[in-house]
């Protein structure tokens, strides 16, 4: 194979150019905030603003919310469509693929009309309504992922005989769920997790249309009125998602060091 | 709603074929959700937009959409979804071969994966400021090439907040992207085919053109079409970068949306129905494709 090494090289030396400059510079220029001199002056005056701590700890919670969410819609319906429903499964994928076909604006645009203040369900007449709304948005917004990370894990499990060996000890549908199947596919929620966490945290379109006051929103504003403040920001968010995807990569090697107990 | 089986006919034996027919219960949560938080949504949205303001059934919304501003704002949206596309598929192909076909060191495979996982997920608002860090009028590259090689891309007529400018920040997400889902495909390719190639006396482009792209072809194509629905729906990025000033479909939907432009809320329902056609018919592709070229990856 050695007549690939040339141009592969060429390759890899022109995407570590493409890649690693908008990251060096970023980098070069949120240190650049005093003037001469090499400082972490945009960091110390981010991490200070009261407004940054308090949207980064409402999308941290946002997020937290979210996950909860996926995990109680996800988890169960892929182990019933796998134990009970085989025939389901293309409709369900199907449904859990179509965020990937309809962009979000689009939806949190058909929410601000059908959850408005004069329809049947009015929630975003309140912050708690809102919230809930959000939540349910970013939901759908990870249910591709989720689903698909459950679904995979479900795979490398014997859900059929893992049911009834806890059936014939006398397990509830509660007890199999909780005890039996989570744990077994603990390693894929968590990747499905963490992915959550890292396009939630940022996410814009769906919290600024909503008006909520997410980390998203707030980067904005700050990047139409600041200078250093931005890159600082943006430094911090590509380490977040680098920290996210790095657990996943942590959980799964975890997970082949010591196999899933049964 | 703590567990979907609660709402199934509680511990009963799954023997009895009668029983069966309650099976579907149990994701009735899933489904109630998805109708809740994406179905009844777009369907407000595909009815607003052929619904006037009287809740009679009209096609004027719809022709609002081939006004020309509006026109223009769809053709400049498919054209950087398109670019962005084609050079995330070619320049995301041609990393995942090195990577796959031993072109670089095998320990080199894992970071690269992981990298692309990262970047692919790296999109919004904190991409626009990196590029502007980068390429804008301050960034460290423009001010290299202007300092070091007396380059000036902005006298040259770059702008980031362009049709050039946008699709190299989307490609930042784009490549990785294709990286990732073309993997196993590339992977797939098996050592026998190359081998029957060279040893029936075909060269490297042979090889190429006649047994491996032919047989990438149905995943090549259908990551394009994934990859333009994913730029075409992007805001975040876009407007972070040039604010309400490039009129690309999305910002457009978005200005209207919070009542800065336009006051017709049924035109903004034909916007975002357009959206929906577009990239319904680009994902239509995609799992068509998708469906065809699995049957390679056994």
């Amino acid at each position: 194979m050695k007549r690939n090494s040339l141009w592969s090289w060429i390759v890899l030396v022109l995407a570590v150019l493409y890649f690693a400059l908008p990251l060096i510079g970023t980098f070069e220029f949120s240190l650049k905030m005093k003037r001469g001199v090499y400082s972490f002056e945009a960091y110390r005056v981010v991490l200070g603003d009261p407004r940054f701590q308090s949207t980064f700890l409402y999308s941290v919670t946002m997020a937290l919310c979210t996950i909860a969410l996926g995990i109680v819609i996800v988890v169960p319906t892929a182990y019933w469509v796998r134990l009970k429903l085989p025939r389901w499964r293309p409709i369900i994928e199907f449904i859990t693929l179509l965020p990937l076909v309809i962009p979000p604006i689009v939806v949190v645009f058909g929410y601000i009309r059908l959850y408005n203040t004069s329809s049947w369900l009015p929630l975003t007449g309140s912050a708690w309504g809102t919230n809930v709304l959000l939540a349910f948005g970013y939901a759908t917004l990870s249910l591709p992922y989720m689903y698909r990370a459950v679904d995979t894990g479900l795979r490398a499990i014997d859900v059929a005989t893992l049911t009834e060996a806890a059936q014939s000890l006398g397990a509830s549908w509660f007890t199999i769920m909780t005890r039996v199947i989570l744990p077994n596919v603990s390693v894929a929620v968590m990747s499905g997790a963490f992915l959550t966490f890292a396009i939630v945290i940022g996410e814009f379109v769906m919290a600024a249309l909503l008006s909520r006051p997410a980390f998203g929103p707030y980067m904005q504003l700050l990047g139409a009125n600041r200078a250093y403040e931005p890159a600082a920001l943006a430094v911090i968010a590509f380490a977040i998602t680098w920290l996210c995807m790095g657990l996943i990569q942590l959980v799964s090697r975890f997970s082949k060091i010591a196999p899933a107990r049964i | 709603m703590t567990d979907a089986t609660a709402v199934a006919p509680a511990s009963q034996p799954p023997l009895s074929g009668a029983r069966m027919s309650f099976a579907w219960l149990g994701v009735v949560p899933f489904l109630l959700f998805a109708l809740l938080a994406l179905i009844l949504p777009t369907l407000e949205i595909v009815i607003g937009s052929f619904t006037d303001q009287n809740g009679g059934f009209t096609l004027a919304n719809i022709a609002h959409l081939f006004e020309p501003s509006i026109l223009a704002a769809y053709w400049i949206s498919i054209r950087i979804s398109l670019a962005s596309a084609f050079l995330g598929c070619l320049f995301g192909f041609l990393i995942a071969v090195a990577v796959g076909l031993g072109g670089l060191p095998p320990w080199m495979r894992s970071p690269i994966l992981t990298f692309s996982g990262v970047a692919s997920n790296f999109a919004g608002i904190p991409l626009a400021f990196a590029f502007l860090a980068t390429l804008g009028r301050l960034g460290l590259v423009t001010v290299i090439l202007r300092d070091w090689f007396g380059v000036n891309i902005y006298a040259l007529g770059f702008n980031l907040l362009s049709f050039s400018g946008l699709t190299i920040t989307y490609l930042f997400f784009q490549i990785p992207l294709m990286v990732l889902i073309v993997m196993p495909a590339v992977d797939g390719l098996r050592r026998e085919w190359r081998e029957a190639a060279d040893i029936l006396g075909a060269s490297s482009f042979q090889y190429w053109r006649m047994v491996a792209i032919p047989i990438l072809w149905p995943s090549l194509l259908g990551t394009f079409a994934l990859l333009f629905a994913n730029s075409f729906g992007a805001v975040a990025t876009a407007y972070a970068l040039t604010g309400s000033s490039l009129s690309i479909v999305p910002i457009l939907l978005f200005a209207q949306i919070r009542g800065d432009v336009l006051q017709d809320p049924h035109l903004g329902y034909a916007l975002a129905f357009g959206m929906i056609v577009v990239t319904g018919i680009a994902n239509g592709i995609y799992i068509w494709l998708r469906m065809r070229s699995e049957r390679w990856l056994k």
